[in-house]
């Protein structure tokens, strides 16, 4: 097999990339799994009348965008983006809030987004890794640091790093190594990068302070 | 049982009321089988590993008069919803009870005080794995402690007070707040209960499967810190395994009122060690009209670990204890091993 990015599904329409073809999946799952829930029962007999009560389908802003979006109420914010929004940068780790992976802003305050229900988000403004760039393509300064000094390994917690470096930043514009690095500390790298990753985001808080 | 992605939780019923009379009225309304949650954080695991399965999630994110921090003549009022990172790092909190900015600022990682709560820290459940992997423990309603037999693994466990259950309170707010006299404030039905901080707490002897008096039904709304301590001389101290996310195999908190150098009152609280965070009222009477220095912290440190018993693998905490409650007495700065 030649070497270079994969393009095609073997087997599938020539053209078709991995990516894209996944989000198909995903897009058609979500739209199964939702007709059935129309069909489903409630599951506590509960009064949509009394106070507190939910809707399932709410709009949430995402990246800038007003979504509109069937909702489980057990459903985490994590899941929505990736399962439902197909926005699958936001990687999914631990489940646990114990890596980092999945953060997310809300409201521009880093989140473990396996760790928040999406209903709680309702009106909240949320950006995930898909929501950096300006609109013309032009890479936030944080993503172009990244890209600049090559400072992941395998890269799966990079969108979480950056958006808790994005995060961060807005708090403290200029952080010393060490705070940069106990801003960063809910974040982990299975691939031990550390130290290029606080070189980077070093650059990052530059690149910003300049843009 | 080893944390897992299993799609998502189990289905439940979710309420957001927007006031704590709506709170309190949904609580009632469903009794035993309402969950109330705060950011989440100790919740999503239970309910994830399925071994919680309420019917009903009362999530408190919306109740907007749970929120904040306000100024109570001299003290403070800190609502149950108010997160982790506005405690440590507000300005009236730092100015006042720098021990519990401090404190919280230990917490776990930073996007977890970013969503936790002051109230879900003070109020969350144990973390002994045992009790946690859903084993039938004394803790979870059964009649064993597995992290007490000759074959358990218990090096985060209790070397005080142990009865039965050997779990200790993870928290690391709950013995700064102890120290800084400090009151809950819980909603019962129509009636408010304001407890002091080291009532709020409760060892197994009095009820085996709960770390807090709180029932079901029950509302933690506020955490009040009378003005008694504010400013005095603060020292807070977690040792952990990793610097970031654990839970604190001791902690340490102490505030001292000091005339010179003589201390003429204390509050020593040390956590990590038993099912409550575990004051130190014999040390506390001892260093009392003493000098601040190094015999004192020494004879301090000897005094408060008396009467320790530890388990198979946690008789470090007896040492490390010691070391914490001399520091917490000599204060910050001056020590230097």
């Amino acid at each position: 097999m030649p070497e270079g990015p994969i393009t095609s599904v073997p087997g599938g329409q020539p053209g078709v990339s991995r990516r894209n073809f996944i989000k198909g999946v995903i897009a058609a799952g979500a739209t199964v799994s939702a007709s059935a829930y129309l069909f489903r029962a409630n599951i506590a007999g509960q009064d949509s009348s009394l106070p507190g009560s939910v809707e399932r389908l709410i709009t949430l802003n995402v990246n800038g965008q007003e979504r509109r979006v069937d909702v489980l109420k057990h459903e985490t914010l994590a899941m929505t983006l990736r399962y439902k929004l197909g926005l699958t940068g936001t990687k999914l780790g631990c489940d646990r809030a114990e890596c980092g992976a999945c953060t997310v802003l809300v409201d521009d305050v880093p989140h473990y987004s396996c760790s928040v229900l999406t209903h709680t988000v309702r009106g909240r403004k949320i950006v995930s890794i898909e929501g950096l760039a300006a609109p013309d393509g032009t890479l936030h300064p944080v993503q172009q640091a990244v890209v600049d000094g090559q400072g992941f390994q395998c890269a799966f917690c990079m969108p979480g790093f950056v958006m808790t470096a994005v995060g961060y930043l807005k708090t403290n514009p200029n952080p010393t190594r060490a705070e940069m690095a106990h801003g960063l500390s809910g974040n982990l790298c299975r691939c031990a990068d550390y130290n290029k990753i606080l070189d980077v985001m070093m650059n990052a808080a530059e690149g910003m302070r300049r843009a | 049982m080893p944390a897992a992605i299993r799609d998502v939780m189990p289905a439940f019923e979710l309420f957001q009321p927007t006031s704590v009379a709506d709170t309190l009225g949904l609580l009632e309304r469903h009794g035993a089988d309402a969950w109330v949650m705060g950011g989440g954080l100790d919740t999503f695991d239970w309910l994830k590993d399925r071994l919680r399965k309420p019917k009903v999630v009362v999530d408190l994110s919306a109740v907007a008069e749970l929120r904040g921090i306000k100024d109570a003549g001299g003290g403070i009022e800190i609502g149950a919803m108010t997160t982790l990172t506005e405690v440590a790092t507000n300005a009236l909190v730092k100015e006042r009870f720098g021990l519990l900015a401090e404190a919280t600022g230990l917490v776990a990682s930073p996007q977890i005080r970013n969503q936790g709560t002051m109230g879900g820290n003070v109020a969350q459940d144990a973390r002994c794995w045992y009790y946690r992997a859903g084993w039938p423990c004394y803790r979870a309603g059964g009649n064993i402690c597995y992290a007490d037999t000759p074959t358990a693994v218990n090096r985060e466990h209790a070397i005080f007070d142990a009865d039965r259950c050997v779990a200790v309170n993870p928290s690391d707010t709950a013995p700064a707040l102890i120290a800084l006299d400090a009151q809950m404030v819980v909603r019962r039905g129509a009636s408010e209960l304001v407890v002091p901080a080291q009532d709020f707490f409760v060892g197994p002897g009095v009820d085996i499967t709960r770390l807090t008096l709180l029932r079901p039904g029950d509302l933690l709304t506020a955490v009040r810190i009378p003005g008694t301590w504010a400013g005095k001389q603060f020292y807070f101290e977690k040792v952990r395994d990793r610097q970031v996310w654990d839970f604190a195999l001791v902690n340490v908190a102490s505030a001292i009122n000091a005339s010179g150098n003589a201390i003429s009152e204390a509050r020593l609280v040390v956590n990590g060690v038993s099912a409550r965070p575990y004051r130190l009222e014999a040390v506390e009477a001892f260093v009392r009209g003493k000098a601040r220095d190094e015999q004192t912290a020494e004879q301090a440190g000897a005094l408060a670990v008396r009467g320790a018993l530890p388990l198979r693998h946690n008789a470090y905490k007896v040492p490390l204890m010691k070391a914490l409650v001399k520091r917490a007495i000599r204060g910050a700065g001056a020590w230097t091993s």
